[in-house]
């Protein structure tokens, strides 16, 4: 085989494909041709032989329907306990889906895939409930048989006569990785089936009896075997194609059918899903919103949106085009796709529509230039419902209906009037404007009536013999016809046109709400304005309720905006909403999964992970949603996701600044407190050593002086420790303050009493107001505050220079001042000497915490701190502290001399 | 310095401290019995029947109002607590339990000395029941028998409150009285949260009895525990 190299991107997302792949569970299907061919047994008897080599299996749910052999072999096996349902007054025995997960064996056993859960179970369908099981690492070993693939349902049908109810897309055999056919030849098939030992629930007696035939049995057969055939084929192809084999079709091929709310195009869905299937080709399936129809019945529109939704169960690409020319449109489409083949419909109509309206065929098949076009039957086992008569549900106003009258009465008057002037063609011309005019604002029923009328009228006043509704001449019969036929044709395309304007007006509105989405989460910023402009506007578009829901680090789900456009959520509902979180899959009212919710959740997914889960709840109007629509929510959502993504990314930023800066903090706190530490350490070292040392002779002085500095430098490494300490409790926990009246005498009294020794040198004069309030404040922080400052002034102003201490009270607020003759702050220093180690000029020590410590302080009581030069010199601190309302007062009591 | 001044029982779990104690104390005369734990200390308090008790707040086996607590239970003696400063209230809490004075460490040896020798005439005083009816501190006189409150030897008048303030204070000149302590015994138990009482009828005293009540040099606030009045100056 000729090996060669391959596309690293293809490559690249092999990888990925298979590294989920390894991540998931592995699913076995043991796959049969018709009931009782011994698919239960098979998978049983493999169970077995993995339980002997040791493997962890446990029977999730395995039906015996009572045959001995079969439950002999379940024997030894764990059993999971069913799960009861109560459902219109039965009681269910459902798979309990959440105890095998919680159980979490390394095979699990789960009987018949295609049955349909019991209404309220979380997944409609049981093969759901294995990809569960699966996407949670846990191996699954399933039965299935050939009539429940969705699409060979049709073929089923045509061979058996018998429809089956009960389907599951092929994207589960797809998904196998093991595929194991159960066969047995029809003649024994039949025979256990006489012997009684085939049971078939789901089909009727007669049903039964039709489908059991050996012609039936032969032709399941050869379906089963094909179908096998061809996932052998494909798990062979993936591994030529892993082993780099070079492929062996040239091109690829794409597939495209044309699709309608018509039952017939079930069959065409399935059609190019086998051809597709055949060519390993993608396919798309398509639908034209075509504009020529009033408005589509609420049936039709559910109708298309289940062949959408069975098209992209099959593994379509879904698409809604829409146009005035469907041919057209299809067409265009389909060349920028590249599409190789066109699967259409075959016309069911009478042939003279086609004389009238051209042929859709014809324009598909002449216009397709390379593309082939395949025309399918469109025989349908279902009987082929007729359109539902649409403008009998059309509802139109009174005003309609008189604008109708209106228009013809007074073109009849107008002609009454002028009929000396004007010729009866003339007339004539004047009934179509009506028609036009009525046709270009009423809808159809008024616009034909419209057209009625004006003929009468125009028979009536205008063709001789006047004031009845005889002709007298031939040729004012082909007046008439040419009339209607004019009035009609015209009203026709009046109509259409509007049509069309509404149709583009609603996709606009769409289009344009979605911009506006994009354009508004572009400007806003933060994750709560986001989240609720994206609710805002999604709750416009689709009128509904919406909540956006955001995972906490654990993953678990909470609402943390609410406004008026959102809903609350129950437990029931933010357990659909996380199920969708944690399988990024959509769930709840118009899904496949707990469609009991009574909203649709969607998960809000970006590139790298799911940033949330959104929540619609439709109003009380409008029932559940389109296909359509859930498609538009997606855009929808997908743009809120993007726009989430980027305030969380910004947010981690934020604190991966935040970090960064700490880091720094940090390190100039260490390099900054180690550098200050050492010298006043190296100070006292120093004169320790030398007063320790016996061989210098130190005069007594000399060593007092020594002994002094030991002192003052210790007293100096006290004081720097305590600032550092303070910094570090005010950063990891915030201040908390104490409050309490307080006098700021007392306080005061307290610092000048605490650095009178320092004081010595700066004569201090503190001169307080007599009648200072009470003030609340935490003692303890204030005195530091003012220590700080004191500290400060003794530090960068020359000895000998004053210091000045006062207070007053202004309406709110305590405001004290520290002054001092020193050189000043430098200029345009006034904020910056409050950060972080920032320091003066001056030596003295000190780290540059001791003004960064007084203004934390200050803000946490409710005041302000700042600094200014004084005018002849020198700066001037103030600080504001709140009053904080009337102190408590205390009882009034008489003088002591009076008192005796 | 060799005359005895008493005995002191030094509860400290840091060997440096205990150190540096050892030399000022012992230095100045007084006879030192080391503890390093609680319990140790304990025992020790219990059969040496010290003069003094030195008691360190942050000990690794039990906590010092504990230590306090137990002491109280059977003995009077005098409780000097020394602390770290991030520790005020285990401070005022050891005080309300019995403890007599604090010490914030780091501390001077000056400072220490003081405190004790005034724990220690305070403890004798009790013992021999005789309060001295006259306080004198610089220009304040303060005759107890007379209720009779002297400065620069002028009478100042003071309100009934202000002056049975004065003299609980006086009552523990030198020591730390705590606010709990000096709420109780002026204005009742009742009122042992009002601290603004104190606030304002400090304020009075100071404006009354001190030549500049920004600068006190009778009335020593600490900040979050109490009042000193200085025994001398």
């Amino acid at each position: 085989m000729e090996e060669q190299r391959r596309d690293p991107d293809e490559l690249l997302a092999q990888l990925k494909i298979d590294e989920e792949r390894e991540r998931q569970g592995k699913l076995n299907i043991f796959f049969g041709a018709a009931p009782g061919v011994g698919k239960t047994y098979a998978m049983l008897s493999a169970a077995r032989q993995k339980l002997s080599e040791g493997a962890d299996v446990v029977a999730g749910i395995v039906e015996t329907h009572g045959r001995l052999e079969t439950e002999a072999l379940l024997e030894g096996i764990e059993l999971i306990p069913r799960r009861p349902v109560e459902y219109r007054g039965a009681v269910l025995q459902e798979f309990d889906l959440d105890a095998a997960l919680a159980r979490k064996p390394a095979i699990i056993l789960v009987d018949e895939l295609a049955h349909t859960n019991a209404p309220g179970s979380r997944h409609k369908k049981r093969w759901q409930d294995v990809f569960e099981l699966l996407e949670a690492g846990i191996n699954v070993y399933g039965t299935l048989n050939v009539q429940h693939l969705e699409s060979l349902n049709d073929v089923v049908a045509q061979i058996t006569g018998v429809v089956v109810r009960e389907t599951l897309p092929d994207l589960v055999l797809d998904r196998a990785d093991e595929i194991e056919l159960v066969d047995l030849p029809p003649e024994e098939l039949l025979q256990r089936l006489k012997e009684g030992k085939v049971y078939v629930a789901e089909l009727a007696e007669r049903a039964r009896k039709h489908f059991f035939r050996k012609g039936n049995l032969l032709a399941l057969r050869e379906l089963t075997l094909r179908r096998t055939a061809e996932c052998v084929d494909e798990q062979m192809q993936s591994y030529r194609q892993s082993k780099g084999v070079r492929e062996v079709w040239p091109a690829a091929e794409r597939i495209m059918v044309c699709i309608s709310a018509n039952p017939r195009s079930v069959r065409l869905i399935r059609a190019a899903k086998r051809m597709s299937s055949g060519l390993r080709a993608d396919w798309i399936a398509v639908n034209i919103e075509a504009p020529t129809v009033v408005k589509p019945s609420e049936s039709d529109l559910n109708k298309l949106s289940e062949h959408l939704g069975l098209a992209e169960s099959l593994g379509a690409e879904t698409v809604t085009l829409s146009g005035h020319k469907a041919s057209e449109e299809i067409l265009n489409y389909a060349r920028t796709r590249n599409v190789t083949k066109l699967i259409v419909g075959k016309p069911t109509h009478p042939r003279w529509k086609d004389k009238i309206y051209g042929s859709f065929l014809d324009e598909i098949v002449r216009g397709s230039g390379d593309i082939d076009v395949y025309v399918i039957t469109g025989e349908s086992e279902e009987p082929v419902l007729r359109p539902a008569p649409r403008p009998a549900l059309r509802r139109w106003r009174k005003r309609d209906w008189f604008l109708s009258f209106g228009s013809v009465a007074s073109c009849t008057v107008i002609a009454g009037i002028l009929s000396s002037q004007v010729s009866p063609v003339d007339v004539a011309m004047g009934y179509i404007l009506a028609i036009v005019v009525t046709a270009s604002f009423a809808g159809r029923g008024p616009s034909f009536l419209a057209t009625l009328l004006s003929i009468a009228a125009f028979d009536f006043f205008f063709v001789p013999p006047y004031y009845t509704f005889a002709v007298s001449d031939a040729k004012y019969l082909f007046t008439f016809v040419v009339m209607f036929v004019v009035a009609f044709v015209i009203s026709n395309l009046t109509l259409r046109v509007r049509e069309q304007a509404n149709a583009a007006r609603q996709r606009e509105r769409r289009t344009a709400a979605l911009y506006n989405l994009s354009r508004e989460l572009a400007h806003e910023r933060g994750l709560e304005r986001l989240s609720s402009a994206a609710i805002k506007h999604i709750s416009d578009v689709f009128s509904s309720k919406v909540v956006i829901l955001l995972p906490d680090e654990k993953g678990s789900l909470s609402v943390p905006f609410t406004g008026p456009d959102t809903f609350a959520l129950d437990q029931r509902e933010l357990s659909v909403a996380q199920w969708t979180f944690d399988h990024r899959q959509q769930a709840g009212m118009g899904t496949d999964t707990l469609p009991g919710a009574k909203a649709l959740y969607l998960p809000l997914i970006t590139s790298t992970r799911t940033v949330g889960v959104i929540g619609i709840l439709p109003d009380s109007s409008v029932s559940t949603f389109t296909r359509e629509q859930i498609h538009a929510i997606e855009s929808f959502a997908t743009q809120a996701a993007m726009a989430i993504e980027r305030a969380l990314l910004a947010a981690e930023a934020e604190q991966m600044l935040l970090k960064a800066e700490t880091e720094t903090l940090r390190n100039t706190m260490l390099s900054s407190v180690s550098h200050d530490l050492r010298t006043p350490l190296a100070a006292i070292t120093g004169a320790a050593t030398t007063l320790l040392r016996k061989d210098v002779m130190i005069d007594e002085a000399a060593g007092l002086e020594l002994v002094q500095t030991i002192q003052e430098e210790a007293e100096h490494l006290n004081q720097i420790i305590r600032n550092v300490l303070d910094m570090t409790r005010l950063e990891a926990r915030g201040l908390t303050l104490k409050k309490e009246w307080q006098s700021l005498e007392e306080i005061v009294g307290v610092v000048l009493n605490r650095l009178s020794d320092k004081l010595k040198d700066h004569p201090l004069s503190a001169v307080l107001p007599q009648d200072l309030p009470l003030v609340p404040f935490d003692p303890l922080l204030i005195e530091q505050v003012l220590m700080n400052l004191v500290d400060n002034a003794l530090k960068y102003t020359p000895v000998g220079t004053p210091l000045s201490l006062s207070a007053s009270v202004d309406e709110n607020n305590l405001v004290v001042e520290f002054a001092d003759r020193g050189p000043g702050i430098p200029q345009g220093n006034d904020e910056r000497i409050f950060e972080k180690f920032v320091r003066g000029v001056a030596t003295g020590g000190g780290i540059g915490l001791g003004l960064t410590i007084c203004r934390a302080i200050v803000s946490a009581h409710g005041g302000h701190i700042w600094a200014e030069n004084r005018t002849g010199g020198g700066a001037a601190f103030r600080f504001t502290l709140p009053l904080g309302g009337n102190p408590p007062q205390t009882e009034q009591e008489q003088d002591m001399d009076e008192d005796a | 310095m060799t005359d005895d001044k008493g005995l002191i029982v030094l509860i400290e779990d840091e060997p440096q401290m205990r150190r540096f104690l050892r030399i000022t104390l012992q230095g100045h005369g007084y006879r030192l019995v080391e503890a390093a734990t609680g319990h140790e200390g304990l025992t020790e308090v219990a059969t040496r029947n010290p003069d003094i008790v030195l008691l360190d707040l942050g000990l690794p086996d039990i906590d010092g109002i504990e230590v306090t607590k137990s002491i109280r239970e059977w003995s009077s003696v005098p409780i000097i607590v020394l602390s770290a400063r991030e520790q005020e209230e285990d401070k005022v809490k050891t005080l309300d339990a019995g403890a007599d004075d604090y010490l914030t460490k780091p501390f001077g040896a000056g400072e220490l000395l003081a405190r004790i020798r005034v724990a220690i005439r305070h403890s004798e005083m009790r013992r021999g029941g005789s309060e001295e009816s006259v306080f004198e501190l610089d220009n304040l006189r303060v005759d107890l028998s007379q209720r009779q409150v002297l400065l620069n030897g002028e009478e100042v008048h003071l309100t009934p409150i202000e002056y049975k303030l004065l003299s609980v204070l006086i009552k523990y000149a030198g020591r730390v009285v705590t606010h709990n302590q000096l709420l109780k015994e002026v204005w009742g138990a009742a009122y042992k949260d009002q601290t603004h009482y104190l606030r304002i009828y400090m304020g009075q005293l100071r404006h009354k009895l001190e030549a500049n009540p920004a600068m006190p040099r009778f009335f020593i606030n600490e900040p979050g525990i109490g009042y000193r009045l200085k025994q001398n100056i």
